[in-house]
């Protein structure tokens, strides 16, 4: 769902929305007509390296048709920069588009939340930067932001500027600033505060971010196509050959071993590269109300996020980054959901960096400019309270219930259907593992109410620590079920218009749920607690 | 028990959403009695089976009927004052909703053709978070109009935009 009551972008048809006068419609960098050919030609390679491979051994007719459906791509691809423009007027960013249905988009200028410049290799090369213009009501895929595919980076800067830096005076000191860099603008520009920037020392957590698994994958399903597609044997490799050889001679828990430490390896190595293309020149800083993050090595990406929108931050921890004591910060913002990937969604705020890093930098994000330090502890350290036994007893209950549950069904299965003994006997040798992972969610879970921000904390596999401004909740919900209500716990949710939407503070007294909430929206529970004991059967 | 709890919401629905849900859940059982019967009289073996499964159906319905709509008129409340709205729902599953008049984006009443039949109506309290809206379903037509109308003059009062 997304936020009900405001206006987003809105696509209005061609002819409804005519310009009045002033600023004339620009079309993107005449540059793109190089780009296109070339994404076009880059998607379809495995198609074509097939084609080049396997020659003209095959003598199908496919491949032709391949490469007429490339050229119309091309083709394609051409028309849409000749019939792509935008211009911004003093409220509206707007984009005309569409080859053969014409659309013309309208953002309102004071809707406009982030602004995302990324620049591909190629863009790179050419100085281009493409823009998107993130309003937050609807930013799926397709749907709501606007995305001008590509302008020169001098353009994308000075718009990125013109975007968010409305009230701003140095806005033009800034673009200026910016047409002699990169396209990643505003470096030491007037008036920014430099909040953190990559150290070298933190590529070391790449390996434990596993993001190589999904490099890995994708390089595995290149491979798989090209073999597929370009009729490529992969068995003319004369390694390749030899290695599946040796692999074969080996015993079973040796080959195994091999393609745990193969994989292992693969994905380590993958991880850090990733981390370094994805976060090389990480830079968060601050600037007249917005949040600034730039990074990449090859492609570069600058998020800009407006602070009036920033509800909170989250650290999160997987559990592999916390076992080195790693931790990621993500913005908790209006607009910007969390679940699309926080990497691509533009929330994230510190890339995968020591714990005590990100708790500083939370700190810093949370204090806004200029205002005055609160009293009381800071929200990013403050030690958390217990959920107490009854809630560890649900967190065992619920894991070893499950686990137990499961290996029972392995087991009838096993007993009248035929099924091998192995399944269930794994599933009663994963209990302890189980019970590890209880001991640990419960670790995990705490709450607390400090300095205008309510804290809660809870996961294992990922563990999160949310740190949401007590203005930016919008309501309570407090929950139970039946066996809750029997362990005399509740699940109080605060909602809020950023991040998740809703936060938990899962299995906690209910006389701790109310103290929290009343603390954090003052009055508003009043009328609704009576502070004595009262028969829920009186109702 | 000394510590402080929630008190139920002040308002319960209208009388009539018991029939409402009465004749809603009614007409789920209807169509798989309907099909249960199509069954027993097509032609086939296990002839036990489908008269007990008949059986069943019919009585779980009956159950089903004569309870979740008597029970849920009493856990289904919702109260407002000048400055939040409340609401109590769920049977197995209890919750409550709290969200300030302020906070309020948009108040919609909803009439489907059965609510209409029995004059009922219900309302649902959105705010910028998409895990708070609060519903009540049940209302009698009078008091869900004067309620939409109530919080939607209190909504427009406040500036800003909620989030």
């Amino acid at each position: 769902m997304t936020e009900t009551g405001e206006i987003g972008p809105r696509g209005f048809e061609a002819g409804a929305a005519e310009p009045e006068q002033e600023p004339v419609w620009r079309r993107l960098s005449p540059r793109m007509l190089l780009v296109h050919p070339v994404q076009e030609v880059v998607r379809a390679a495995p198609a074509l390296l097939g084609l080049l491979v396997a020659g003209s051994s095959s003598g199908g007719r496919g491949h032709l048709w391949s490469l007429a459906a490339v050229g119309l791509m091309v083709v394609y691809g051409i028309l849409r920069w000749f019939t792509t423009t935008y211009r911004i007027t003093s409220e509206h960013v707007q984009v005309r588009k569409g080859v053969l249905q014409r659309k013309v988009l309208t953002v309102p200028r004071d809707r406009v939340r982030t602004v995302d410049v990324t620049s591909h290799v190629l863009h790179r090369l050419l100085g281009l930067a493409r823009v998107e213009v993130g309003t937050g009501t609807s930013d799926k895929a397709g749907g709501g932001g606007l995305r001008l595919d590509a302008l020169g980076g001098a353009e994308a800067a000075r718009l990125r500027v013109e975007l968010l830096h409305r009230s701003s005076r140095t806005a033009d000191a800034q673009a200026a600033d910016a047409t002699r860099g990169d396209v990643a603008p505003g470096d030491n520009a007037p008036g920014d505060i430099v909040l953190a920037t990559l150290r070298p020392a933190w590529i070391g957590f790449g390996p434990f971010t596993l993001s190589g698994l999904i490099t890995v994958g994708v390089i595995a399903g290149f491979v798989s196509r090209l073999a597929s597609e370009g009729n490529v044997d992969l068995g003319r490799f004369r390694l390749l050959r030899e290695g599946w050889r040796w692999f074969g001679t080996l015993s079973l828990p040796l080959q195994v071993a091999t393609v745990v430490l193969i994989l292992v390896v693969f994905v380590a190595v993958a991880s850090t590269l990733g981390y370094v293309f994805a976060f090389w020149n990480f830079r968060l800083s601050r600037h007249g109300g917005t949040l600034h993050v730039t990074r990449g090595l090859i492609t570069t990406r600058a998020t800009t996020i407006e602070e009036r929108r920033l509800r909170g931050v989250e650290i999160s921890e997987p559990l592999l980054l916390r076992a080195v004591r790693g931790a990621r910060l993500i913005a908790v913002t209006t607009g910007l959901r969390v679940g699309q990937g926080a990497q691509r969604g533009g929330s994230m705020l510190l890339p995968p960096a020591p714990r005590g890093e990100a708790e500083t930098v939370a700190g810093l994000v949370l204090t806004a400019e200029g205002s005055p330090p609160r009293p009381g502890p800071p929200p990013t350290t403050a030690p958390l309270m217990p959920h107490g036994p009854a809630a560890l007893r649900r967190r065992f209950t619920r894991a070893l219930g499950v686990n137990a549950l499961l290996a029972a069904a392995l087991f009838a299965l096993g007993r009248w259907a035929d099924l091998p003994s192995w399944p269930w006997v794994s599933a009663l040798a994963l209990l302890p593992v189980t019970a590890l992972l209880a001991a640990d969610r419960y670790r995990s879970l705490g709450h607390t109410l400090v300095s205008g921000h309510l804290v809660t904390r809870w996961g294992s596999l990922v563990r999160r620590r949310v740190m949401l401004e007590c203005d930016g909740i919008i309501g309570w919900n407090v929950r139970r079920s039946f066996f809750q209500r029997r362990a005399g716990l509740v699940t109080l949710t605060a909602t809020t218009a950023a991040g998740r939407q809703g936060y938990h503070v899962s299995d906690v007294d209910l006389a701790e749920a109310l103290r929290l909430a009343a603390e954090g929206s003052p009055g508003l529970l009043d009328p609704f607690i009576i502070p004595e004991g009262f028969s829920w059967e009186m109702a | 028990m000394e510590t402080p709890t929630l008190r139920p919401p002040l308002h319960r629905v209208s009388r009539t959403a018991i029939w409402y849900w009465t004749v809603r859940a009614a007409l789920g059982w209807l169509i798989l009695i309907a099909a249960q019967v199509g069954w027993l009289v097509a032609q086939g073996d296990y002839l036990g089976v489908r008269v007990s499964g008949l059986v069943i159906t019919v009585v779980v319905a009956a159950a089903h009927l004569a309870v979740m709509p008597q029970w849920r008129f009493r856990v289904h409340r919702w109260e407002t004052t000048p400055t939040a709205v409340y609401t109590q729902s769920g049977w197995f599953k209890q919750e409550w909703r709290i969200a300030p008049v302020s906070r309020i984006q948009t108040v919609d009443s909803e009439r489907g053709p059965l609510e209409r039949l029995f004059g009922l109506a219900n309302v649902t309290v959105t705010t910028a978070s998409a895990a708070g809206p609060l519903k009540i379903s049940g209302l009698g037509q009078d008091t869900a109009q004067r309620l939409v109308a109530e919080l939607t003059a209190t909504a427009q009062a406040t500036a800003g935009d909620a989030t």
